[in-house]
């Protein structure tokens, strides 16, 4: 739960902190979020196999991955590797997509939303129209050709996944920032002299964690996936390495025969998303002063 | 009007049309009406047991102070509580023999705007931006009455002529946006009285609209009633509205009817102590203290300022015409002095004190505290801020609702570095008693405390620099009138202690008459009359000048009004094509220091 504390503000934590824990569905998505960062920690010692050992009682004679049972908790691939190993480490690349390049592209986002939401003039048209070409720009494309240029690897798959996702970010603080920028509150901060910085970052920015929260949260599984696709493509992670999104994709054809191939991952990723939802809820309510004594 | 008047309400000869029948039974009574909203906590009543009648011809006035459960009693006569948190927990509203809390909505439909209409206060969100107003007319009409399109459109033309609206034909393919806010809520009234409802409710019709645009509306509403009868509620928060309009008075506080009478009663008798309160914070024209003419040095000087903004067309975005804001203004304040500028929306006023903090860009020279604007740098623009200091309109969207007050209190002396925290925050404990809040209220965010309060951590806030000069841009106007005068009482007590100047900016001319030692009159970007308070208020020599202070209402029944000229000029655009400009008026002293423009800067002026 490391990324919620460190989204408390500094003033009263301890108190921030309790009246979270009192939402009980805020309680249940991190206790997800737990259970995903324990099991993507934990993978080596609690996986009953190797992610990639292609078991020889892995497979039915006729050659057909198995159904989950005793042995083989949620069945196992096309090549006869357990699913429930590969899940675990498969959490690690998409906790580190979800949370690493989403997180990434948030902060690309919200500076370039908020720089050009408040200068306007030509600093904001510059950012902005280049954001609209990025916009333009089909995301996969050019995803492709950045993991084309850089040799495949987790970090730059995250990186690649993070140019490309900052842009609706972008778009949308932008705007927010604008309306921000004209309400009364701002116009006396400078008249009492105010910096910029600490406009930005101490007034304006504050305003805008509910929408950077819904962005974050609605993020982790546009990043996932895209991951998946990525790997797909075969410019993501490498196989063998396992990713909840290259699982759903290397078993994609078999989804009529062996439909758990496809829904254990699936719902592996859509229940982090509701996990970050959950507590990204709770957080924006939490973090609005008018909010308080509602809990 | 063919009915009697009855002696009941006194002083009906003093308003015709108001005279209601007593044999008639009456068209609208409410019985013990409540009101509850459902929170989490239980249900909370809005209204209690509420009752009154209205009968033909008669305007009743709801008086009261935002809270006081006015609006929402409106509401529930038309049947549009907002659902399903408030809700009717008692009593029965009755129109004619129908009990309208008991109706299913689609019979509530049809009464709508047909036997009861609403007018709201703000006339541009009540109209659909992307339809014409002839075709919300027509709409409205075809509603309840099953007539053609060509019939309908002929009502409505008749209806926009009826309320006095000039070029109504021309009018009808107009859109909301094209109409001033005096117009648009005229095109409301047309609307509301097209169907000759029983019942009228206009709740804060005039509220958003300027003084003389205000006293158009109540006279055309008058006009209008004389004519059809129509019972009217009306909604108001000010009793100059009160005295001039209602022929009956019912104060509500908290929720509950505090006092009901005839006008005349209410103001020369008032029996409950919360209408005595409210009668005497009500700022009257000729109240002001007489102070001594302050002759001290000057803390600001404005001299020939003028602010443009460009308006930028075609394909290349070139500039082709100006918003001539501010023209040619010259004023100086001296320490310790209130500096009134007043007018309507749109003169220019507001622009100026933007001007002086540095929020717009300016012609011409400001100098404050022996410093000429234009010459800073940005420290020096930052060190300017010791000196001159704002307090906005809107308390609420001038603090940061993110912030404890505390800290935004605290947050000038931060950003000029001054003191540590711990001296910082005795300075701000300090502030807030002198506003009249206390130490433990620091922690807690502006939507913990009322309007008033609100306020006061603003003029807290503008005060922590001990600046010269603090500029009050409408400061009172968001507030009830209760708290206006507490706060411009407060107002006047810095003042006393920290020799602070003001420059008061409102277009409120009783409030202005309260406060002021100087004052400005501007009309189109320009001072059109400049003088002391005595000067301007007791020898009003500029047309505008007097027709801004004929037309604030009295709060007394018994005034009579001069008679004057119906006024229906609309004021002239501000915005001049590249390279034309307003005519310039030239300032004449004529005694004492008083200041006339010899020129006129609207020809409309003279003619309305």
């Amino acid at each position: 739960m490391t990324d919620v504390t460190a989204a408390d503000p500094a003033r009263r934590p301890a108190s921030a902190l309790r009246r979270l824990i009192r939402r009980r569905l805020a309680l249940l998505g991190a206790v997800l979020i737990v259970l995903a960062v324990a099991g993507a920690v934990l993978a080596p010692w609690i996986a009953p196999f190797a992610p990639d050992e292609q078991l020889f009682d892995g497979l039915t004679l006729e050659g057909a991955p198995l159904p989950p049972d005793g042995r083989f908790l949620f069945g196992t691939d096309l090549l006869g590797r357990d699913l429930f190993t590969r899940i675990l480490y498969g959490a690690r690349t998409s906790l580190i997509i979800g949370i690493v390049a989403n997180g990434m592209a948030l902060v690309i986002g919200t500076l370039v939303g908020i720089t050009a939401g408040y200068f306007r003039g030509w600093i904001g048209a510059v950012l902005m129209r280049f954001t609209d070409l990025m916009m333009a720009f089909p995301a996969l494309l050019l995803a492709i050709c950045l993991a084309a240029i850089f040799q495949p690897s987790l970090w730059i798959v995250a990186m690649v996944i993070a140019l490309v996702n900052w842009v609706q970010a972008a778009r949308v603080i932008y705007t927010e920032t604008t309306s921000l920028a004209e309400r009364d509150f701002i116009a006396a901060e400078r008249t009492l002299g105010a910096g910029t910085g600490r406009i930005l970052f101490l007034h304006i920015l504050p305003h805008l964690v509910p929408t950077i929260i819904v962005w974050g949260t609605l993020g982790i599984s546009t990043t996932v996936l895209l991951e998946a696709t990525l790997s797909f493509l075969g410019v993501g992670v490498q196989p063998p390495t396992p990713s909840w999104g290259n699982i759903i994709f290397e078993n994609q054809t078999w989804f009529q025969t062996a439909p758990w191939l496809v829904f254990i991952p699936g719902a592996a990723i859509i229940l982090l998303a509701l996990a970050f939802n959950l507590v990204g809820d709770a957080l924006r309510e939490v973090l609005d002063p008018t909010q308080r004594g509602r809990d | 009007m063919t009915l009697a008047s009855d002696a009941e309400t006194t002083g009906a000869e003093a308003h015709p049309g108001a005279g209601p029948a007593p044999g008639q039974p009456p068209v609208l009574s409410v019985e013990g009406l409540s009101i509850s909203v459902r929170t989490e906590a239980g249900l909370k009543p809005l209204v209690n047991d509420l009752s009154f009648t209205l009968r033909r011809g008669e305007t009743l006035c709801i008086a009261g102070e935002s809270g006081s459960g006015k609006s929402i009693t409106a509401l529930a006569i038309m049947g549009l509580l907002p659902p399903p948190a408030v809700r009717i927990t008692g009593g029965r509203i009755r129109l004619g023999e129908t009990d309208l809390t008991a109706l299913p909505e689609a019979r509530m439909r049809t009464i709508r705007g047909d036997r009861i209409a609403m007018i709201f206060q703000e006339p541009m969100t009540s109209l659909n931006p992307v339809l014409t107003i002839g075709a919300q007319l027509a709409e409205a009409i075809r509603a309840h009455e099953p007539v053609s399109r060509g019939a309908a459109r002929a009502r409505a033309l008749d209806a926009l002529r009826a309320v006095r609206l000039s070029q109504p034909e021309h009018r009808l393919n107009q859109y909301p946006h094209e109409l001033s806010g005096g117009m648009r809520q005229r095109v409301m009234i047309a609307m509301a009285l097209a169907l000759r409802p029983e019942v009228l409710i206009a709740d804060e019709p005039t509220t958003a609209l300027d003084v003389t645009v205000q006293r158009e509306v109540l006279d055309l509403l008058r006009d209008l009633q004389r004519d059809t009868g129509t019972a009217i509620i009306l909604i108001t928060h000010d009793m100059g509205v009160v005295a001039e309009m209602a022929s009956r008075v019912i104060v509500m506080r908290h929720g509950a009817m505090v006092e009901q009478a005839p006008v005349h009663r209410l103001f020369s008798r008032p029996e409950a102590e919360y209408t005595r309160q409210l009668l005497a914070a009500v700022p009257r024209l000729g109240q002001g203290a007489t102070r001594e003419a302050v002759a001290d040095r000057p803390v600001a000087r404005v001299e020939d300022v003028v602010v443009r903004f460009p308006l930028k067309a075609g394909l290349l975005g070139r500039t082709t015409h100006h918003v001539h804001a501010v023209e040619h203004v010259s004023f100086d304040i001296r320490k310790g002095e209130t500096f009134a500028l007043v007018g309507e929306s749109g003169c220019g006023k507001s622009t100026i004190a933007k001007a002086m903090v540095g929020l717009v860009p300016h012609e011409g020279r400001i100098e404050v505290a022996g410093k000429v604007l234009s010459d800073l740098d940005g420290a020096g623009r930052k060190d300017l801020r010791r000196h001159i200091q704002m307090v906005f309109q809107d308390p609420m969207a001038a603090l940061d609702p993110r912030m404890t007050i505390g800290d935004q209190i605290a947050e000038p002396l931060v950003i000029h570095g001054i003191g540590d925290t711990e001296s910082r925050s005795a300075r701000v404990a300090d502030l807030l008693a002198r506003v009249g809040l206390s130490a433990d209220q620091m922690t807690r965010y502006p939507h913990e405390f009322s309007g008033g309060q609100r306020q006061r951590i603003c003029i807290a806030r503008a005060l922590s620099l001990q600046p010269d000069l603090i500029i009050a841009d409408e400061s009172v106007s968001a507030l009830d009138v209760s708290v206006q005068a507490r706060v411009l009482d407060l107002l006047r007590t810095l003042q006393r202690e920290f020799g602070v100047a003001f420059l008061f900016i409102s277009h409120d001319m009783a409030v202005v008459e309260n406060i002021s030692d100087r004052v400005a009159v501007m009309y189109l970007g320009q001072i059109v009359e400049m003088g002391l308070r005595s000067q301007v208020f007791g020898n009003p020599q500029h047309p505008y000048t007097r027709r801004l202070i004929e037309a604030v209402p009295v709060p007394d029944p018994a005034h009579v009004r001069p008679p004057s000229p119906r006024l229906t000029g609309e004021v002239p655009s501000p915005v001049h094509a590249v390279g034309s400009g307003p005519v310039r008026v030239r300032l004449v002293d004529i005694g004492g220091g008083h200041m006339v423009a010899s020129g006129d800067p609207a020809p409309a002026l003279s003619a309305g």
